[in-house]
């Protein structure tokens, strides 16, 4: 066998890994949640009673499925207005001078700071300034989580919106410019109509990211397990109540652990998928 | 009825001033709300990091760098008495480079191998879904991928929590970076360079190790570079995996510390608080000095 043949085959051998690896990890969580599965059925997703109290054990996981959309849901509304104006003041306004270099520098910095860090700043600054203008006693909650977690994804929804927004050809710019129109106009009627799916496939990757964070929730939502009924309301989310009970959890509680973790994959991995689709059929 | 035309006319072109006026104003309001936005959002970056100089600076010292963590009781002894916390976080820092070593070591190498099976191979349909499942693979939580590997080696392999177990969660999300990057990098090279070295009957490894991997080795190294910095923050998928340790510890079997498990540590014990910001300065320091690092790399070979 020549040379070529045998790198072939070691490429191809490495290729497999990745079925391998995509592989067991569905496997590893199916199994491991097999036996809450067979305990509690589908009854896991629709119940909120959560009760590690030896002899009545209890699992269900909508309360933490119901706390992880809500912080998630809250950060994209308040990331969107930041994140839509940061990628126009890079690519639209700005773009190519040394402005726009800095503070795209600056957002990708942010998405560079480690989750547990965001977590601190919130429990340690932002969480008294809350309490300070007084939104909430504790400063624990949906809103606070919401909010750190708005932060930590902007980056991700500004680069991918800056570089479809920097992809709208100039000649329909300039032919909306030359027919008189503002910049506004430019914006609202050419980039937009022309960037939009690229912009909505942007928030839609920053909201699987939200959704998986882990520390920087566990830190600030409150960990009570109950279905958040406001914005100030504490709660819990799916990826924290893994992190907080994980340590001490066997048998039936880690199943049922397992099992959200399960969720939490396919929940993350559709909405993934759905953002990579539309990028793909833009391309 | 000269006159009511006239009046008409008149009244029309003042319309349209007052409308052109409104446009420009609406344009300017937009544009102060782009920068105020802007403004706001990298606002963030200085607020975060100004807190952690500002809050750590003053337990960074020699002894930070040389000992391990201190014990909840010479912490509290330090803290009533008003002193400086002894000890550092040198088991955590020796914990991370070990971590973030191995899993280099066992994420490179693989992710490069994937990444040029990509790039050759760039028009099949099964290098397709290997480039799907990759991208789903970055997606996955990191929560999530520490739950995995606890169930692939805590349990089975290592049984308890180990060095072994944290470098396979930390290589998992590594490894999708890394493929990508390779893929995108090679992607650059022009192809007549390749021909140029296939025309002098080269075998394809050797274009591999002399052509295709030294072209592109910035953009190899800026995506390397953004895979560790990222993982170094990694906090929890190593709760699940290797748990901490209280001593420096170089066995691949035993459970170790990290310096994002320390700053847990730290933030679940009240005496320890004047140590949490330190090693979060130290920490995020490392991570975007080597952002900045991975970034300047990337600019020189744009340049």
């Amino acid at each position: 066998m020549n040379s070529d043949k045998i790198l072939k085959n070691v490429l191809f051998t490495a290729s497999l890994l990745i079925l391998l690896i995509s592989g067991g990890m569905i496997l590893a969580l199916v199994r491991g949640s097999m036996l809450s599965f067979h305990q509690f059925g589908w009854d896991f997703i629709t119940s909120s009673k959560w009760d590690p109290t030896q002899g009545r054990e209890q699992y269900g996981a909508l309360l933490f499925i119901c706390g992880t959309l809500f912080t998630s849901i809250l950060a994209l509304v308040i990331a969107l207005p930041m994140a839509f104006s940061t990628s126009l003041f890079v690519a639209e306004y700005f773009n190519n001078t040394r402005m726009a270099s800095i503070v795209s520098t600056l957002v990708d910095l942010l998405a560079g700071i480690p989750s547990i860090i965001y977590g601190l700043w919130g429990f340690y600054i932002l969480r008294p300034f809350i309490v300070s203008i007084g939104l909430s006693p504790q400063g624990y909650g949906i809103f606070t989580s919401g909010l750190i977690l708005a932060i930590m994804i902007i980056p991700y929804a500004t680069s991918l919106s800056s570089a479809t927004i920097k992809m709208v050809p100039n000649e329909l710019k300039e032919a909306a410019y030359s027919l008189g129109a503002t910049r506004l106009e430019v914006i609202w009627n050419v980039i937009l109509p022309n960037a939009r799916s690229g912009i909505a496939a942007s928030y839609i990757l920053a909201f699987g990211r939200a959704l998986g964070e882990t520390l920087a929730v566990t830190m600030l939502i409150g960990n009570a397990n109950i279905i958040p009924t406001g914005l100030f309301s504490t709660g819990n989310s799916m990826a924290s109540v893994i992190a907080n009970q994980f340590g001490e959890a066997n048998g039936l509680q880690l199943s049922s652990l397992i099992e959200i973790g399960l969720l939490l994959f396919v929940i993350t991995t559709l909405i993934n998928a759905v953002g990579k689709f539309i990028i793909k059929k833009m391309a | 009825m000269e006159l009511a035309n006239n009046f008409t006319a008149n009244n029309r072109t003042l319309l349209m001033q007052d409308h052109s006026v409104r446009r420009k104003v609406k344009d300017r309001v937009f544009l102060g709300a782009v920068i105020f936005f802007a403004l706001i959002t990298i606002s963030f970056v200085f607020l975060i990091i100004g807190s952690c100089v500002l809050k750590g600076y003053h337990q960074i010292n020699w002894a930070f760098f040389t000992q391990s963590a201190p014990d909840t009781f010479t912490a509290m002894m330090a803290k009533s008495s008003g002193q400086v916390i002894p000890g550092g976080i040198v088991n955590g820092i020796t914990g991370s480079l070990y971590l973030v070593g191995l899993a280099s070591l066992i994420a490179i190498p693989f992710g490069v191998l994937i990444g040029i099976y990509l790039y050759e191979n760039s028009k099949k349909r099964y290098a397709g879904v290997i480039r799907d499942i990759t991208d789903v693979l970055q997606g996955v939580p990191s929560i999530v991928v520490g739950l995995i590997v606890y169930l692939w080696v805590v349990v089975n392999v290592t049984h308890g929590y180990s060095v072994l177990a944290g470098s396979v969660a930390l290589s998992l999300m590594m490894l999708p970076l890394i493929i990508r990057s390779t893929e995108e990098s090679m992607k650059m090279i022009p192809d007549t360079l390749k021909e140029a070295a296939i025309a002098l009957g080269t075998p394809y490894y050797k274009v591999i190790f002399r052509v295709l991997i030294p072209t592109s080795f910035s953009g190899l190294m800026t995506g390397i570079l953004l895979a560790v910095s990222r993982i170094l923050g990694e906090t929890a998928p190593l709760m699940l995996t290797t748990l901490g340790n209280p001593a420096i510890n170089w066995n691949v079997v035993k459970p170790v510390s990290a310096v994002p498990l320390l700053v847990w540590q730290f933030y679940n014990d009240p005496n320890m608080v004047d140590l949490i910001w330190s090693s979060t300065l130290f920490l995020m320091g490392f991570v975007l000095i080597l952002n900045l690092l991975a970034k300047w790399i990337a600019a020189r070979r744009n340049a």
